[in-house]
């Protein structure tokens, strides 16, 4: 006897484990796709999956072969030019060999190994670089609460956000619109049947006819359903964001010549890392992006990361403009404002007094938090100093030296601390 | 079958394109009858509806129900749906598992045609096959082989909990690129049952380690019989299988080792008669589903945009490309298996003279005892040998080119003519001959005596040499063995021509945990 079973609703994902032991033991080589991506990517672009690629030779399960040489025979089919004896040149590239191993080579490159992260499995390498505490791990990685709420009717839903009074009322105005032709028409018969009863007899032909035509209308007027899949209203909800507050992110760097690639990847990442927090915490999000050599100079993402300018450094000029653009754009008080600075620490002598000035004064009052990297292996610069004398009196500043990627999370140690309580 | 359905018989079955389960049920019994009309002996059905996303994981674990966990099932995984999402490639129809009873796979994206096509491929075709083929009714036993895979998923899933996930990790890996070394060609295996091998693994387990104690007992041996040890080789005849020689014999496995060994042994064995049957099961499986269709269209059961739509596919199925065009993959194993199966019948039943000649045994026979004697005695490389005729080998405008590296350019060796015929036959059954297509490798000697080192010996063949993957092989033969490999390659005359070596200079080279 058959047996036929629907398994469809069986456990997907058996192969879930097996994909996971996939991304463990190619730990190495995903963790380098992915910091190539984010050198890729915006700092804004968080919340999606990664397709990433990973040298295929590093993932071959070798097997023994036979390699190239030797004698071999081989079976083709679709002769259309060759004798018995005919000799014919070896085709360039492929040496003695198999021919199934020939045919594949001019197919798809087998080079590389490209596949989908997620967006879980991205920021989980992610964090992972940036050495995040688990619990704040959960925290940023977790997508934001949503509401729902009324917004007006749909025409579908599930049946238990029918709303009756909408589905009736436009049952019964369709059903006026398609009977309303039928409705006129009838009139008119009944008109014309009591003129000509009145002129005619009875059982004349016309008449007779004329009243055949207004039971059929009747008819048609019946057979217009009462209620129509057409006409069901359902109540709508949509899903908003729980937080929906404001925040805007100024992002500071230092562009001067001495600040290469690996210093702009390790910045960016500082800056990522605060986008991010700010994303599980705020609905809405702006960045200004400052770029500073001896003026600094408000930019999009782009030239942020990627353009070079060389010259002395005046950290100052970055701390006006970004105390003017507050003034402008996001003085009123709706705004929840986060600074992030980075730079090699390589700054004008007399200016970092100023700078110190600055923050103080000026700019610090007005922040949720303000934090400063410095990406440098050697001693401390005169900035550093000098902002250093700031940190026992703002507790919205912090500041670390960073030589890795792990170095990063302490500076928003204090900043995370506080939304966990 | 009683009277009444046959009535019903007449009314032709309604072909939607949607399929639902009413009909592929009523479309099975109509297959079923057909079947059983040619006399196809088959396991019972088991028929599971699944999704394209299960069909992909069904894919990955190497097309069974089960399996154990690994990280190379993850990246068949991941390069299947890879390919199906971006719609490089199209999931097969089917997969049909040997067992008893034979499971086979419908996706649910499929027509009602592409079902029924699929009942009858597979659930008859390949059922019948699986049942009846020798190669399959000696070396798998389809009554256990899904309670085997239960029993080696639970045992890996405890090995992980005890010795850690990658212990078992690391060991699989070297197994897993054993396996096609891991097969007894020659032997009968006995058969497997979760029962039985419950029973026995414990018992296995100590008996193996006291074999292994003794075999590298290390008190002083009397003067005598010292000498009469050195002039014994270990072992006494080379052995084939790498995987139960490592099994049985590797020095510092530890028992729950030797069982994963055995585990992925087992696993390399049950798939073995498949690799050596492709031609003949494909072909078999393909020839059924047309007939079978066919019939049931002479007997006005089926439509015409059933039929329409059933050749559109069986005609790509059976499409083989020549060598001159890019997708040329060669030999459509679908196309040959198909096209030999239906030759056969055409020398049953109209025979010509050079039938007469070629195949004086089956010529004019009874078509359904020489088919059922072909499926059940063969495998690829002798049904090749035996049954490609001529008439084969003209329709597909078979030829052969030989490839000396000693000259500098190739030759055509046969063509399809009178002349060519018989070695057109006995290159392409040498093509599908594993042992010819594999390299040779045997367990040629254990250095009892000495530093334990285990030499393999590569037999070449037609001075074929290994690829560049043996440095690698070698360091996973190491891996299990514990000491020092060698491995020799040896011309025809048995001089040794190459030495490669995985040297291990202390005991702790298997990653031991506890």
């Amino acid at each position: 006897m058959v047996r036929i079973i629907d398994r469809r609703s069986d456990s997907r994902n058996k192969s879930a484990v097996n994909r996971q032991r996939f991304m463990r033991r190619f730990k190495g080589q995903i963790r380098k796709a992915v910091a190539d991506a984010i050198d890729g990517r915006s700092i804004k672009d968080l919340d999606n999956g990664e397709s990433v690629t990973i040298p295929a030779k590093d993932l071959n399960e070798p097997h023994f072969q036979h390699g190239d040489g030797g004698i071999w025979e081989q079976v083709y089919s679709g002769n259309d030019q060759f004798s018995t004896g005919d000799e014919i040149s070896r085709p360039l590239g492929g040496g003695a060999g198999s021919g199934g191993k020939r045919a594949s080579e001019d197919g798809e490159s087998e080079d590389e190994f490209g596949f989908q992260l997620s967006r879980e499995e991205f920021l989980d390498i992610f964090f992972d670089d940036l050495a995040l505490p688990n619990l704040i791990k959960t925290q940023l990685a977790k997508i934001p609460e949503y509401k729902s709420h009324r917004a007006g009717f749909a025409a579908d839903g599930v049946p238990t956000n029918l709303n009756l009074v909408r589905s009736m009322r436009s049952a019964l105005g369709r059903r006026l619109a398609l009977s309303g032709p039928h409705n006129a028409r009838l009139r008119e018969l009944h008109k014309e049947i009591e003129e000509l009863e009145a002129q005619t007899p009875r059982d004349d032909e016309a008449i007779r006819l004329l009243k055949e035509e207004a039971t059929l209308l009747r008819v048609r007027i019946e057979a217009i359903p009462f209620l129509d899949t057409f006409d069901l209203r359902y109540n709508n909800r949509i899903r908003t964001p729980v937080p929906s507050t404001q925040a805007v992110m100024f992002c500071l760097m230092d562009v001067s010549g001495s600040m290469d690639e690996e210093k702009k990847a390790t910045a960016k990442r500082f800056f990522m890392l605060l986008y991010l927090f700010l994303t599980r915490t705020y609905e809405h999000i702006e960045v200004v992006f400052i770029r500073h050599h001896t003026i600094a100079k408000e930019v999009d993402e782009e030239n942020f990361f990627h353009s070079r300018e060389s010259g002395g450094t005046v950290v100052s000029s970055a701390l006006d403009m970004m105390r003017d653009i507050v003034r402008e754009r996001y003085s009123s008080g709706l705004w929840n404002i986060y600074g992030a600075q980075a730079s090699d620490g390589d700054n004008w002598e007399n200016d970092s007094p100023r700078c110190k000035e600055l923050l103080s004064a000026e700019i610090l009052p007005f922040m949720q938090f303000f934090a400063y990297i410095e990406i440098t292996p050697g001693e401390p610069q005169n900035l550093w100093r000098e902002y250093e004398k700031l940190v026992g009196m703002h507790s919205n500043f912090a500041m670390q030296r960073i030589e890795k990627y792990a170095d990063i999370y302490p500076v928003f140690r204090e900043l995370f601390k506080k939304t966990l309580v | 079958m009683s009277a009444s359905p046959k009535k019903r018989n007449r009314k032709q079955l309604p072909a939607p394109s949607e399929w639902n389960f009413e009909l592929i049920e009523e479309y099975h019994k109509e297959i079923r009858r057909v079947a059983h009309g040619y006399g196809l002996d088959t396991y019972p059905n088991q028929i599971e509806v699944i999704t394209a996303e299960q069909m992909m994981d069904a894919y990955a674990s190497v097309g069974m129900p089960v399996n154990y966990n690994h990280w190379s099932f993850g990246k068949q995984f991941i390069s299947t749906e890879k390919g199906y999402r971006r719609g490089q490639m199209g999931l097969a129809y089917e997969i049909v598992i040997n067992s008893n009873p034979c499971i086979s796979y419908l996706m649910e994206e499929n027509t009602m045609t592409m079902q029924a096509l699929v009942i009858a491929h597979a659930a008859y075709g390949h059922n019948s096959f699986f049942k009846g083929n020798y190669l399959f009714r000696a070396w798998t036993n389809a009554d256990a082989i899904v309670d085997y895979l239960i029993f080696a998923k639970n045992f890996l899933a405890e090995c992980e909990e005890r010795h850690g996930e990658e212990a078992v990790e690391l060991l699989l890996d070297s197994c897993h690129a054993l396996m096609s070394v891991g097969v007894d060609r020659y032997k009968r295996p006995p058969k497997l049952s979760m029962e039985k091998e419950k029973l026995r693994q414990k018992e296995r387990e100590d008996y193996l380690q006291s074999q292994v104690n003794d075999l590298w007992r290390t008190l002083p041996l009397q003067e005598a019989k010292a000498s009469q040890l050195a002039e014994r080789r270990f072992p006494s005849e080379p052995e084939e299988n790498l995987l139960y020689f490592i099994e049985k014999s590797a020095p510092l496995l530890e028992p729950w080792q030797r069982e994963v060994v055995r585990i992925v042994r087992k696993v390399s064995q049950y798939f073995f008669p498949q690799r050596q049957t492709q031609v003949m099961n494909e072909g078999w499986a393909t020839y059924w589903h047309y007939t079978l269709l066919n019939t049931l269209y002479d007997e006005g059961l089926l439509a015409d945009s059933f039929m329409m739509e059933f050749l559109h596919s069986h005609t790509n199925v059976v499409m083989q490309p020549p060598y001159n065009v890019p997708w040329h993959r060669g030999i459509n194993p679908y196309a040959l298996g198909f096209a030999m199966w239906t030759d056969i019948r055409r020398i049953c039943d109209e025979p010509t003279e050079e039938d007469y000649r070629w195949f004086p045994d089956i010529a004019g026979s009874n078509w359904r005892e020489t088919f059922d004697f072909a499926m059940r005695n063969f495998k690829d490389e002798s049904f090749v040998a035996q049954f490609l005729s001529p008439k084969v080998i003209r329709d597909f405008r078979l030829f052969a080119i030989l490839d000396d590296d000693d000259e500098t350019r190739l030759k055509v060796a046969a063509i399809h003519d009178d002349a060519g015929y018989q070695r057109i036959r006995e290159v392409l059954s040498e093509q599908y001959n594993i042992g010819s297509k594999e390299p040779n490798l045997q367990v040629w000697n254990v250095d009892v005596r000495g530093d334990r080192s285990l030499t393999l010996r590569h037999q070449a063949f037609k001075r074929r040499p290994l690829a560049a993957s043996a440095d690698e092989m070698l360091k996973h033969v190491a891996r299990l063995w514990g000491f020092t490999v060698r491995l020799e390659t040896a011309d025809d005359d048995g001089n040794v021509q190459r030495t490669r070596e995985c040297r291990v200079e202390t005991r702790t080279a298997m990653p031991t945990v506890g």
